[in-house]
């Protein structure tokens, strides 16, 4: 490559071009990040053609029939789109909540700010399923059955509920909004916060007007994140609200609700007819990838526009 | 001792304030805005200066007290007493005392690294956002002990604003930077705010050039008119005293001598410090310079006099770039 560049040490190195460690090295390296690509072409390829067969109008807006070995899956879809909004709604502002005390207030070094990052640490390393298993225990049981004994319900809140699943998937993904917010609070230059300091503002009123605002596009970031994540993990929600089959859509935070990656679960593993269910299998994890897409989609030409904002090109 | 700023309240004090830029002279634009400020003796002068100086933030002095105060522009404005700050261990600043004039323009100058920055710091307590710091002996900004337990540092800071090195306006519309300080001491009111901007953007001899895109993002600007957009939002929330952190280092000489202009302008209404590298610069505009070496000051006189018959034998090597 650089052979031809003058080189005054050229004659105590080797020839580049006889270096086969390197060669080697670089080949197996090479395969590496190709097999990436292969994989997911393959993945990709597979779901979109054989579930692009079962795509109809039909399969998007109607519930399945026949033990599910036919009809649609849209209270799924449904479920789904309910959930992630539920979830973003909880998991946001406790997440940059989290994050603002940690990057404006809390003093580095002290033994509470440690305490904090490292339950936050640990927190994104606990399985999902623990999650799952800690949504039901603490949310189903302990909260929701607190609160029925409190209003002297029935068993309303106390049991699986869209509510609970959103709750616990919220948690879950609470350490990436949390990281992701510090980070942009962080990337924020010192010669704002001193600007609106200097002008008489409260550390709290620059938070929220200057500094917030110049790290939305990397709250953004770590609400895509928990998207793609919060869309597709079955263990938390398996616990603590997803159905099997439910003939009608939640309506309430209390009722449980059918879920994409739950559906493609249950389909894989439960139908009583494998050959009649492989198709609307293929379709529905084509659907499940595609709302994740879209719905990054959205957050994604949301973030460009605050970013052209910021940088004061609109 | 310490009058209570919180007592008659920021906003209150505004609301009764004369709209700020009502005179007729002021309303022409172009250059003639620039001297017409200068000499003019101001209505609103009095009141700022009893406001400014020492006078409590009660209401309403009587009337005799504030005709007093309009002679005490000669008076100190910001006065230090062995004051000394430490970043950790390390002493910056070792037992200042300097008394500060109202109403005129001092310059700090000194080689790197001197503490002229860190002492142009301390007199709104923008040191406090550094961790580590720690001071001893007293600042007295008008009527305020800096570091009294009972001062409210936010109060400080509107009345003691503070224009950086670099040109910082936030990425938000001119109108929405100029009016920064005011949304921070809850007016809400639009016409107010409209009326303030554009007073403000007057005063920084900005609103010529902006009037018609304050809805723009401020960062299209050039960087000399960022650096008046951030005095004009400085001027907003109308202080006593401006900071200005070597406020032209960063601009061109076209933008730098703007900035000066402005400067001699501003001093009629306000108490400046300036901290400056440049040396022709302390000596255009500034009514007395303060020479800082290693964290201790050591010559501080009119400009002319430092300038010409420097009493220090370091002044005089310094300004005569024998060293810094």
């Amino acid at each position: 490559m650089s052979s031809t560049t003058w080189n005054p040490f050229s004659p105590l190195i080797k020839s580049r071009s006889h270096d086969l460690t390197g060669t080697g090295l670089k080949a197996l390296s090479a395969t590496a990040a190709f097999l990436i690509v292969a994989m997911v072409a393959v993945i990709m390829g597979n779901i979109a053609w054989f579930g692009a067969r079962t795509l109809s109008w039909e399969f998007l807006t109607t519930a399945p029939r026949q033990g599910m070995t036919a009809g649609g899956i849209f209270p799924a879809i449904f479920g789904t789109l309910a959930l992630v909004v539920m979830m973003i709604v909880a998991l946001v502002p406790f997440g940059v909540g989290a994050a603002v005390y940690l990057a404006e207030y809390a003093r580095p070094d002290a033994w509470f700010t440690r305490i904090i990052r490292f339950s936050i640490n640990n927190l994104a390393g606990v399985p999902s399923i623990v999650f799952g298993l800690f949504g039901l225990g603490f949310f189903v049981h302990f909260i929701g059955r607190s609160i029925d004994r409190g209003l002297g319900l029935d068993v309303t809140w106390g049991q699986p509920a869209l509510i609970w699943a959103a709750l616990t998937l919220a948690l879950l993904n609470l350490p990436v909004v949390i990281v992701t917010t510090e980070e942009a609070l962080r990337a924020v230059p010192n010669d704002m916060r001193e600007a609106s300091m200097a002008l008489g503002a409260t550390r709290w009123q620059t938070v929220w007007s200057v500094l917030l605002p110049q790290a939305a596009p990397g709250i953004l970031t770590g609400a895509i994140l928990s998207i793609s994540r919060g869309a597709g993990e079955v263990a938390p929600i398996m616990f603590t609200g997803a159905a099997y089959f439910l003939p009608y859509l939640p309506t309430s935070p209390t009722d449980q609700f059918m879920e994409l990656g739950y559906h493609v679960f249950v389909l894989a593993t439960q139908s009583p007819d494998v050959d009649a269910t492989r198709p609307l299998l293929y379709g529905t994890v084509l659907v499940l990838l595609l709302l994740t897409f879209a719905l990054n989609l959205v957050a994604i030409l949301l973030r460009a526009r605050l970013r052209a904002q910021l940088s004061g090109r609109s | 001792m310490v009058s209570s700023p919180r007592s008659s309240g920021p906003v209150p004090r505004a609301a009764e304030s004369p709209p700020l830029e009502t005179q007729p002279n002021e309303s022409g634009g172009g250059p003639g805005e620039l001297r017409s400020g200068g000499d003019a003796p101001r209505p609103t002068v009095p009141d700022r200066a009893r406001e400014a100086l020492p006078a409590p933030a009660t209401k309403r002095p009587e009337d005799g007290e504030s005709r007093g105060s309009a002679r005490r522009e000669a008076e100190v404005a910001i006065s230090t007493r062995e004051y000394r700050l430490f970043y950790g261990h390390l002493l910056a600043l070792k037992g200042i005392d300097i008394d500060i004039p109202g109403h005129s323009v001092t310059a700090i100058i000194g080689p790197s690294g001197c503490g002229k920055s860190t002492l142009l710091r301390s007199f709104n307590r923008m040191n406090d956002l550094i961790a580590g710091v720690r001071t001893e002996g007293t600042i007295r900004v008008g009527s305020i002990d800096v570091f009294d337990s009972s001062t409210d540092v936010v109060e400080l800071r509107r009345r003691v604003g503070m224009v950086f090195q670099r040109p910082n306006p936030f990425p938000k519309s001119i109108f929405e930077n100029v009016v920064f300080g005011l949304r921070a001491l809850g007016l809400k009111d639009r016409g107010d705010l409209e009326a303030r901007a554009e007073a403000s953007l007057r005063r920084a001899a900005l609103w010529d050039e902006v009037k018609d895109r304050l809805r723009r993002s401020a960062l299209q600007l050039s960087g000399g008119q960022q650096q008046r957009l951030c005095i004009a939002r400085c001027l907003a929330v109308e202080p006593e005293v401006i900071l200005m952190d070597e406020p032209a280092s960063a601009l061109d000489p076209t933008a730098t001598a703007k900035i000066e202009e402005l400067i001699l302008h501003l001093k009629s209404r306000y108490t400046i410090v300036v901290v400056t590298h440049n040396m022709q610069q302390a000596a255009r505009v500034s009514d007395r310079t303060a020479f800082m070496l290693a964290g201790e000051l050591i010559e501080y006189d009119r400009t002319k006099q430092l300038f010409t018959r420097p009493s220090q034998k370091l002044t005089e090597d310094y300004i005569t770039g024998r060293f810094g």
